[in-house]
């Protein structure tokens, strides 16, 4: 959709919410609008896209309360100030709109925290990604090393990149709006996607990238809303497998179910950020076992985590639930790492090979 | 030849009180030299109401310390009470175990006399100075000036020097001790006067701190009822008393019993010694122990009615409770309980209770707990005492008070147990021991309260919830109007009906946009109303239109008066030139009918 005819919808929608209260007003109803509940108990998974999504319990915010009046003040002033910005054709980050709000007296935001969740209300009230209201995340987004070649729409015109020919030691960043990117072609068998720095550099120097053809994606612990899309958009566009390869800890197992079924904080898009086919590569609770890998014992905190973790609907699986069991028992966790202690090229000539071939990505 | 037995013999002698204390001076509380001064305090404070209410004057008491040399204090309290004549001061002030109130059974402060006597052993011991006291017993005498010592060998008091000296009270004490301490517990100090003075809003007491003065001022001017003594309750004597007053007796068994022990009557008595297998009429000094022993099992198992409490005890009473916390105190909610009167082995006791929340009490951490006993505060051990197992007892959370162990937020409990005989979990005096029937009754009036707090607690939330409500509709709801008309490009709609609607009240709003406010009343209920408005800030009013009945000013704040009258569905608003700010009253009308909306405040 060419952006003139996108923002024009945009506004619309924006706008049709602000018209939503007027006509309450005018109806001498107390203006209200009603979301889903953003809580792990309300997100259930969907057959068709086979991602976690928000399910059919919502929660009214009405204007009847000073707390949840202010909510709805605050959300027109961003509403105003969206639609000015999408007429002039600016756009500011989730930071700016923070600070931007400082004028706006008692509808200023008391915590950054507060605006981001109130740029989720509305995408979920417009369906639309933020990036649609010209807002852009702060993080810079994670990087990709292997064969595929891309083209990235810049402000300096069109850019073909190849990811390993084209790029330096560190790999292609991702931008944070990934709709500018056209996935051209790869020579690729599958993707892994690395929690740390560490490994993924690890992974680059012993060339795993060309003795298996692989694409490696460093999330950099919790992934960023570019890097699942980017996942998500390599995953279908090109049908390839998608492994993620975390610490092995309860945090760690927490960033698979992102990349694979999506955040509570953003189930309104999973179908746009989520990879239902992502796998779980190590490291596996087995692994600390089988392998005897340097751990630390589990805290109270990751026990609480770990308990937490058994009842949430993302993890509801045989496989999870006797790993997670068997942590539990084992009362360790190890670093992805760890694998070290068997020397430097343990992980890419023995773990990462066998898992492969067990998951059956390798025969 | 010597042999071991009289070697040891020879070292046996027997121990005088004052040698006893000197080496056990922490049964006493006298344990440490910062501890001494908060006690010595208290006994001479203590001594100092017992006497103005058994004099029944208004007590004036002023308490003075002053540093002497760099670890030497000099303590001097004085009171306006009957004063002691001279033949008595020495053994008041120099004797340990001398005093009037150990053989009466009523409520007292002080009971043993030890507590002034061994803080002058105190001084003695740490500074070896003589302690100075000066007391009058009426216009009519003069006043006695003695310097005190006590024979630790004998426990005798010794005169240093006596003179007759010229003092322009016509009666009172002063005493005046020496010893070495630190000023470490100025805080608990001035936290045990502050208490003293809550229940006893009678008397007025006057602190000179070396050179801070501070002052707890009475809050009632009626003279406490001087508790009187009653007669032992036969269930309240034990062996060795019994068997000194069966020693003394004069008359028969059943004219002992009648004679001396309350509610004991001609009938009841002969029941006892029928039951204790002694006849009536034998002498009673002539009971041989067996049969003392008997005739008190037949008196602990005898159905004698609980002795009478309205003259023996002297409750502070719920409105003078409530009255000393206010003045000391700033608390939302202050609520106090006097139980009646009640039993445990004898003992009559009452227990009386309040408690405050909020205002200027520490929101966070644990309920600060006000325990005192027969009127005097209990400052140390305060988890050994009972009154505290009670509080940690009761479920809080019932009453909507978070707990963790001890009830936790602004809260202030205060407990007092009066009886003739109080029963301590040691000499010291600090915490009362576990007796049920008095835990009963501490747990009892403590629910009693909980319940009232709780009340309270609602009706405050409920109260926040419609101011809650009120800043929703009347102030944020027309701002969202606002914006929301910005972005739809229409006009502003009206936001009047919704608040109507919900509120059904009088609304009065106030608001300033450039450089004008506007005052506006709405009278969204069915029936008229007529209200004053004082609008108070630093605008004159002038060409206010309409114009306020009166404007008054003060220190440049000018308070704009405007009478409204306004019928059900009415309206009627002002407007003047001005920046706005300052503060909106409404009066006449009943709060509940009567929204206030201050628009221009955050």
């Amino acid at each position: 959709m060419p952006s003139d005819e996108m923002d024009q919808k945009t506004q619309e929608r924006l706008v049709s919410i602000a018209m939503r209260w007027y006509d309450q007003i005018r109806e001498n109803t107390i203006p209200s609008i009603s979301l889903p509940t953003r809580t792990k108990q309300n997100i259930e998974f969907d057959d068709d896209s086979e991602v976690w999504k928000y399910g059919d319990r919502e929660s009214v915010r009405s204007a009847h309360t000073a707390k949840s009046a202010l909510h709805l003040l605050k959300m027109s002033y961003v509403i105003s100030f969206l639609k000015t910005q999408l007429r002039e054709k600016r756009s500011s980050t989730l930071r700016e709109l923070y600070y931007i709000s400082e004028g706006w007296k008692r509808a200023k935001f008391s915590a950054q925290d507060e605006s981001n969740l109130l740029i989720e209300d509305l995408e979920i009230l417009t369906d639309l990604q933020r990036e649609a209201f010209h807002l852009r995340p702060e993080e810079d987004g994670a990087t990709i090393f292997g064969p595929l070649r891309l083209k990235e729409m810049t402000r300096r015109g069109e850019r073909v990149i190849h990811c390993q020919e084209d790029v330096g030691e560190a790999g292609y960043q991702i931008p944070s709006n990934v709709e500018n990117i056209d996935l051209l072609e790869h020579d690729a068998r599958f993707v892994i996607a690395i929690e740390t720095g560490g490994m993924y550099a690890r992974l680059i120097e012993n060339g795993f990238d060309q003795d298996y053809q692989a694409i490696l994606v460093h999330l950099k612990g919790q992934p960023a809303r570019s890097t699942r899309r980017m996942l998500h958009r390599i995953n279908e566009e090109f049908g390839l497998p998608v492994l993620v390869f975390t610490d092995g800890d309860p945090w760690s197992y927490r960033i698979y179910a992102s990349v694979a079924y999506g955040a509570i904080k953003s189930a309104h898009m999973s179908e746009l950020l989520a990879t239902p086919k992502a796998q779980f590569i190590g490291v596996q609770p087995s692994d600390i076992r089988d392998y005897n890998l340097p751990s630390d014992t589990l805290t109270e905190k990751d026990i609480a985590a770990l308990q937490s973790e058994i009842s949430d609907p993302r993890f509801a699986s045989e496989y999870w639930r006797t790993q997670i069991q068997l942590q539990l028992k084992l009362n360790l966790k190890s670093e992805q790492q760890a694998f070290a202690a068997r020397g430097l090229d343990f992980v890419t000539r023995e773990y990462l090979p066998r898992r492969l071939t067990e998951m059956g990505i390798l025969s | 030849m010597v042999t071991l037995a009289d070697e040891l013999a020879r070292q046996q002698r027997s121990i005088s009180v004052a040698e006893f204390f000197e080496k056990n001076k922490h049964l006493l509380g006298f344990d440490s030299p910062t501890r001494g001064i908060i006690t010595t305090i208290k006994e001479a404070v203590d001594n100092a109401l017992d006497a103005c209410e058994e004099a029944m004057v208004l007590p004036d008491v002023f308490v003075g310390i002053k540093r002497t040399e760099s670890d030497v204090f000099r303590i001097t309290v004085e009171d306006n009470g009957p004063g002691i004549i001279p033949a008595q001061v020495p053994f008041v002030f120099g004797k340990l175990l001398y005093g009037s109130r150990f053989h009466q059974i009523r409520q007292s402060r002080g009971q043993q006399g030890i507590g002034i006597s061994a803080a002058v052993l105190y001084a003695q011991l740490t500074t070896g100075l003589p302690t100075l006291v000066i007391s009058r017993t009426g216009p009519d005498y003069p006043a006695s000036r003695f310097l005190l010592q006590i024979n630790i060998k004998t426990n005798e008091p010794e005169v240093v020097e006596q003179t007759e000296v010229e003092w322009d009270r016509t009666h009172g004490t002063r005493v005046q001790i020496e010893f070495k301490s630190s000023m470490a517990a100025k805080k608990r100090l001035l936290e045990y006067l502050k208490y003293t003075s809550v229940v006893n809003p009678h008397a007025r007491i006057r602190v000179e701190l070396d050179d801070e003065t501070y002052l707890f001022e009475r809050v009632s001017d009626e003279v406490i009822a001087c508790p009187q003594a009653i007669k032992p309750h036969p269930h309240g004597i034990e062996i060795g008393q019994l068997m000194r007053m069966l020693g003394t007796a004069g008359g028969t068994c059943g004219e002992f019993l009648v004679e001396n022990f309350t509610r004991v009557g001609k009938k009841t008595a002969e029941e006892i010694c029928r039951n204790a297998g002694i006849s009536p009429a034998i002498p009673a000094v002539s009971l041989s122990p067996a049969e003392q022993k008997k005739l008190l099992g037949a008196m602990q198992g005898a159905k004698v009615p609980a002795p009478p409490t309205q003259t023996c005890l002297s409750p502070i009473g719920e409105e003078l409770i409530a009255r000393g916390l206010e003045k000391e105190f700033q608390m939302d909610f202050v609520r106090s309980r006097t139980r009646p009167s009640s039993v445990y082995s004898g003992h009559p006791f009452l227990v009386e209770a309040a408690i405050g929340y909020g205002g200027k009490l520490p929101p966070d951490g644990n309920a600060q707990i006000l325990r005192f006993a027969n009127r005097v505060p209990l400052l140390y051990q305060q988890g050994a005492c009972a009154i505290t197992g009670c509080v940690a007892g009761v479920s809080w959370k019932n009453y909507n008070v978070s707990q963790a162990g001890l009830p936790t937020g602004p809260l202030l409990i205060l407990v007092h147990v009066a009886s003739t005989h109080v029963p301590f979990t040691s000499e010291s005096k600090d915490a009362i021991a576990a007796i049920p029937e008095i835990e009963r009754e501490v747990t009892l009036v403590l629910q009693e309260l909980g319940r009232e707090l709780k009340t309270y607690l609602s009706r405050r939330d409920k109260n926040r919830l419609q101011e809650d409500r009120a800043r929703a509709v009347c102030s944020i709801i027309p701002e969202i109007a606002v914006k929301v008309a910005e972005i739809v490009d229409l006009p502003v709609p009206d936001t009047s009906a919704i608040e109507g609607r919900i509120m059904r009240k009088v609304v009065v709003k106030k608001m300033s946009r450039d450089g004008r406010v506007r005052l506006e009343v709405k009278n969204y209920t069915s029936q008229p109303g007529a209200l004053t408005i004082y609008d108070i800030s630093r605008d004159s009013g002038e060409g206010a239109d309409p114009k306020p009945a009166i404007v008054t000013e003060l220190d440049g704040e000018h308070t704009k008066v405007w009478q409204v009258e306004i019928d059900p569905g009415g309206s009627w608003s002002a407007e003047y030139r001005g920046a706005g700010g300052g503060s909106l009253e409404v009066r006449g009308m009943p709060p509940e009918h009567v929204v206030v909306v201050d628009l221009d405040a955050q």
